[in-house]
């Protein structure tokens, strides 16, 4: 991936609807339709959002008729792994800061006087 | 050192598990006292916690407020439900971004494992729409050192003339 694609990707991922669509879509693919509803938007804002998601690539539609149904894209599903793996990132770093503290309350434990 | 899990469950559930090395009592105050919250529920590298509300009896409330120290923040509020000294927390918990996210309903259990603790963090959202959104939402603060991340990757393959 070059540092041209790579940055689309990661502008359609600053957006927090766009990155509930992705989630959305990671469970099923969804027509524009089915999801304006969940959302509460109407249908050109979802679309806008969506053209934005198919042109960094995380997004790619079927025909189907007269539908055009959307699904997550290989990227978009790196792209998802990638968020659940940052989220851990984020818990795993408090969780190592709570190991020294608790290292610490151990080494001082008893706590003397300081007790509330 | 022990691994973290986080995983999601059925339509509405996140369960987070983690082994420490320190007895339940010790991993149960740091989950209830402030002055020690504050050393490490923090999030990504920078950010602090300069307000740490945590009255931990049932019905007592919950007030987390972080900053980057950079004019960046957001809070959490919430309510604890039942306490069971050194074993089990329920609290309902929501973020503010600043429009409050729907209630988190947080159990989180302390189970003895040998000289340690293990930790069992079971999340339940109002439904799978929610759940995906909070995913994505909690994600933001990591999202955004991955962007400072990015901003130097961008800027050395651009140094390098990688870039057209």
């Amino acid at each position: 991936m070059d540092s041209g694609s790579l940055d689309s990707v990661f502008s359609a991922l600053a957006d927090p609807t766009r990155r509930a669509i992705l989630a959305r879509l990671a469970k099923s693919e969804a027509t524009v339709m089915e999801l304006s509803e969940p959302f509460d938007m109407s249908q050109p804002a979802i679309s806008q959002h969506l053209k934005v998601l198919e042109d960094a690539g995380l997004v790619v539609r079927r025909v189907d008729g007269a539908r055009r149904p959307r699904r997550l894209s290989h990227d978009g599903i790196d792209a998802m792994d990638e968020w659940l793996a940052m989220l851990r990132k984020a818990l795993e770093t408090n969780y190592e800061r709570l190991d020294d503290v608790l290292a610490t309350v151990n080494r001082r434990a008893p706590k003397k006087g300081s007790q509330r | 050192m022990s691994q973290m899990t986080l995983k999601t469950e059925g339509d509405t559930h996140v369960v987070v598990t983690r082994r420490f090395a320190a007895p339940p009592a010790a991993v149960y105050r740091a989950h209830t006292d402030p002055e020690l919250i504050q050393k490490w529920m923090l999030g990504p590298e920078g950010w602090t916690m300069p307000v740490c509300i945590n009255e931990a009896r049932p019905g007592g409330n919950i007030r987390y407020e972080w900053t980057d120290g950079k004019g960046r923040g957001f809070y959490l509020t919430g309510q604890f439900l039942e306490l069971r000294p050194y074993s089990r927390i329920v609290h309902v918990e929501r973020m503010h971004l600043p429009d409050p996210t729907p209630d988190n309903h947080v159990e989180t259990t302390f189970e003895p494992d040998g000289q340690g603790t293990l930790m069992i963090m079971r999340m339940t959202l109002p439904d799978a729409k929610t759940r995906a959104a909070m995913l994505a939402t909690g994600m933001e603060t990591g999202m955004e050192a991955s962007y400072v991340r990015l901003e130097g990757m961008l800027k050395s393959a651009q140094d390098a003339g990688a870039h057209v």
